[in-house]
């Protein structure tokens, strides 16, 4: 693809306005918010709608409900039979999905820019307007149970940390895993899921992000005319929910099939609020980058290429979330190394950055690192729009991305010591492993010391 | 350049861009032999550079299954001055990344950088030592072969690895495609294995370059040149003897899994035949149209069978396998396998209809912009059309040929290439 030369911008000088204004953003006289991102790159668009109920609204016996629902979701309208969205999706030349996290609940197509407005009429008329059928739900559930044995029953490390969150987990809904337990799929009727859409899909609880080739003010017309007449209605009161503190390491073991044993250290840490007042969760992203940023990063460095007691190890934090964070730190321990000996040197690890910090270099590479991604995030459609929900399904508004990666840009190696210190603590602790067990009756290496 | 700045430039050239106007690739062969195909896209700061060497582990010598495998991965972990350490560290100063992998075909470096001066020279620099002189540390070596064969005894207790590694077995007896690492084969290699094989297959005449972003056809030039120069020129490598027909079979091997893994296929094109446009399209109806496809409605949305079924067609160097999968609860395996049979027969015979066949090319044609809309997709299809010899103007006629597929060439394709006394399944977990 040849593409026209670059328009220097001193001839343009209304470029730069244009730039600092996209994305553009408007609301609807129902509550429904829509963002417009213009891209134009490729003759393409994607649109997503997002709904800000997740499986954190659930609650006990109705885990997986949200998830459930999405699956229904394609199921029809009056206007739109069963089947059919995606027929439509396709002969548009569009691909569509959608994905339930703990959060919120998203649907969303790729499509080449001219079909924007028929996804935009299809996404409305199911935003209010879904048929769930009894019978649909009955063959549906059955798919939700399959896709549960895939991706959970008889994959040992998704067991294992479905079982250690609902331990590091006691009061808040975040223990409930988000494709729900098994028996609750089991008992769940249509009327479960109805009950669920005429709460939670209106559009007073939905914001559209759409970003592509595409022009802002025809968005927000088109917009007007497909989401605006949709009736919203007031949502159920939505409680505070607060994990009480917790007071002392909890450990759990996960017997499975597998070869290999695993451990997972999950550490309670703050999320995001205040953009501009909170600091903790800024410095909590640079410390996994020193920790496992690049190949050569410490833990990567440390614990598998020097001291080869682990096969691999990471670590994962999500700054944004409606609940409470979490430090994961994952691992399987090297031929010859258990468990113990791979939680001592991940130990070892933590004490060093907690005592003597992190260095220059290493925040300096970090932050090369964040600045770079930066520009290649602009490569995917996608991705913008993603990174635009799920900003704002934390609660926090798109137009501060910017001031987000700034914050980072400021952590200090000081920041980076104090979080260290003050979050890897024993008493927040909770310990996953996975013991791992013979297919075929022949004994396998121990993952945890057993007493006699 | 403030991270402000930068994202600002960066915003407006996107504004002040505007879109393709077919897709335009550049391609000749450097002084010193390798072939080059490059796509200049000056939208975003930033440039791919992608060397693709037929290393795959089609090319692992009897015995020695893992070996392209092992040597692709430790190509990085040392080269020319500079450690492991010194190599990932300097890539990241500079906000770069090294990745790429080695498949039954192909072995691949990507470097993905911002196309400034001060960050793209030193990461191309290390992309040439990387090719040109990686050290094979033994001691690495040690530390990576023990890797691999845990991952690989960890794979054997997963009934989709199990499935997957069996199957191929199955369709390939005889070919290098079947022939597939153990901890065994593993264990065997030394580090010597891997010099020998990156001096065999790491050479000009054996490798395709594909650049996209920033840079001007002269810089192109220039880079493609350099990274050329340094290899040996060498030979293209030879390709094995095409795979036999197999006879058909079935495998069932036990597990505790709670669903069975499902694996119906055969040998059955090579990339660049002609029978390709019309098994793509007519594939669409079948199993490669996502939520639409006929076995999706039967085996997912009609019976409940399955959250993931599909059928596709991958072409390979030589012949590659034409594959349906799907994952269903063990005792309900054999009738989800009749399900999927009988659609696939009745495919067979019937092809598509009208309506069908109109809303597989409508999908088709309709969803090409989406194939190009990134620099990433541009080079992951240009990169393949460079590797496999496609023609040049591969993505200009794909509409056209998409078009111009009859019901009946598919129905002819089909007959030829799925032969249903010649299929292979494989079950793992099923009762």
């Amino acid at each position: 693809m040849r593409l026209r030369q670059v328009i220097p911008f001193l001839l343009a000088p209304w470029l730069l306005t244009a730039a600092q204004a996209n994305p553009y953003e408007m609301t609807l006289q129902n509550g429904m918010r829509v963002i417009v991102k213009e891209d134009r790159r490729a003759p393409t668009a994607v649109q997503m709608v997002w709904y800000r109920v997740g499986s954190i609204d659930e609650v006990d016996g109705g885990s997986g409900v949200a998830h459930v629902l999405e699956h229904m979701m394609f199921k029809g309208t009056p206007s739109v039979g069963p089947g059919e969205f995606n027929k439509r999706v396709a002969a548009a030349g569009g691909r569509d999905n959608a994905f339930t996290s703990r959060d919120y609940t998203a649907y969303f197509q790729q499509v080449p820019k001219e079909k924007l407005e028929e996804m935009m009429q299809l996404e409305a008329d199911r935003m209010r307007h879904l048929n769930v059928d009894a019978k649909e739900f009955e063959q549906e559930i059955k798919v939700v149970m399959e896709e549960r044995r895939m991706r959970t029953d008889d994959n040992p490390q998704s067991k294992l940390f479905e079982q250690m969150n609902a331990v590091a987990f006691q009061a808040h809904p975040y223990r409930r895993p988000i494709i729900g337990w098994m028996n609750d799929l089991e008992t769940m009727t249509a009327a479960d899921a109805k009950v669920w859409y005429d709460t939670w899909y209106v559009p007073n609880n939905a914001y559209a992000v759409i970003t592509g080739d595409v022009d802002h003010k025809a968005v927000f017309a088109l917009a007007e005319k497909y989401y605006g007449p949709l009736e919203g209605h007031a949502l159920p009161l939505r409680r505070a929910q607060t994990e009480p503190a917790q007071e002392g390491a909890r450990q759990v073991t996960v017997k499975a099939p597998a070869e290999l044993p695993v451990l997972i250290m999950g550490y309670k840490a703050p999320v995001l609020r205040d953009v501009e007042k909170d600091s903790d969760p800024y410095a909590l992203e640079m410390l996994t980058a020193i920790l496992d940023g690049h190949d050569a990063a410490r833990f990567n460095k440390k614990l598998v290429r020097e001291d080869k007691v682990a096969l691999s190890v990471g670590i994962g934090y999500d700054s944004t979330a409606r609940g409470p964070g979490m430090i994961h730190i994952h691992g399987s321990p090297s031929e010859g190394k258990t468990v113990a000996d791979l939680q001592a040197a991940i130990r070892a690890e933590i004490a060093r950055v907690q005592k003597d910090g992190v260095s220059e270099p290493e925040l300096k590479r970090a932050k090369a690192q964040l600045l770079a991604g930066e520009v290649y995030k602009l490569d995917s459609m996608f991705g913008q729009a993603m990174e635009i929900g799920q900003t704002e399904s934390a609660g926090i508004p798109y137009q501060k991305i910017d001031r987000m990666l700034e914050k980072l840009q400021q952590v200090t190696a000081a920041q980076v010591q104090a979080v260290a210190k003050k979050y890897f603590t024993d008493d927040t602790l909770t310990i996953g492993v996975l013991d791992p067990q013979p297919l075929d009756g022949k004994p396998r290496r121990p993952a945890v010391a057993v007493r006699h | 350049m403030t991270l402000k700045k930068l994202l600002t430039v960066a915003i407006t050239l996107l504004i002040a861009q505007s879109a393709l106007a077919g897709v335009k690739i550049e391609h000749w062969v450097s002084p010193s032999g390798a072939r080059v195909y490059f796509i200049e896209s000056r939208v975003l700061p930033m440039l791919d550079v992608q060397v693709d060497f037929a290393a795959g582990s089609m090319f692992d010598p009897t015995g020695k299954s893992g070996l392209a495998a092992l040597t692709r991965g430790e190509l990085d972990l040392g080269a020319a001055g500079r450690d492991e350490t010194a190599i990932a560290e300097q890539l990241a100063d500079i906000g770069a990344n090294l990745g790429g992998g080695a498949d039954t075909d192909r072995a691949s470096v990507a470097l993905r950088t911002l196309s400034a001066k001060d960050k793209r020279e030193p990461a191309l620099e290390i992309l040439r030592d990387v090719l040109h002189k990686p050290l094979f540390d033994a001691a690495i070596f040690e530390r990576e072969k023990a890797r691999t064969i845990a991952g690989l005894k960890e794979a054997m207790t997963r009934p989709d690895s199990i499935a997957g590694k069996a199957f191929w077995v199955a369709m390939y007896p005889s070919h290098p495609y079947g022939q597939q690492a153990s901890p065994e084969s593993v264990a065997a290699l030394s580090r010597d294995d891997l010099a020998a094989f990156h001096s065999r297959y790491y050479v000009a005449a054996n490798a395709s370059i594909t650049l996209v972003g920033d840079i001007s056809r002269g810089e192109a030039e220039n880079i493609a040149e350099s990274i050329a120069l340094g290899l040996p020129k060498g030979e293209a490598a030879s390709l094995p003897p095409a795979p036999a027909p197999p006879k058909g079979s079935v495998t069932k091997l036990p597990h505790p899994a709670s669903q069975a893994h499902i694996y119906i296929g055969l040998p059955a094109i090579e990339r660049g035949n002609p029978d390709y446009f019309p098994l793509l399209v007519g594939n669409y109806t079948l199993g490669g149209g996502g939520f639409v496809s006929r076995l999706m409605k039967e085996v997912r949305d009609k019976r409940g069978y399955a959250y993931s079924v599909y059928s596709y067609f991958a072409p390979l160097k030589q012949t590659g396998p034409f594959q349906i999968g799907l994952q269903t609860k063990r005792s309900q395996a054999k009738d989800a396998i009749k399900v999927a049979r009988d659609v696939l027969g009745g495919y067979l015979k019937e092809g598509p209809s009208e309506e069908e066949l109109t809303a597989a090319k409508a999908n088709l044609t309709g969803s090409f912009p989406l194939r190009l809309d990134s620099n990433k997709k541009l080079l992951d299809n240009t990169a393949a059309i460079g590797f496999y010899g496609l023609p040049l103007d591969y993505l200009d006629q794909y509409q056209a040929k998409v078009q111009a597929v009859t019901a009946d060439e598919i129905k002819q394709a089909f007959a030829r290439r799925v032969r249903p006394a010649d299929l292979i399944t494989v079950t793992v977990a099923a009762d």
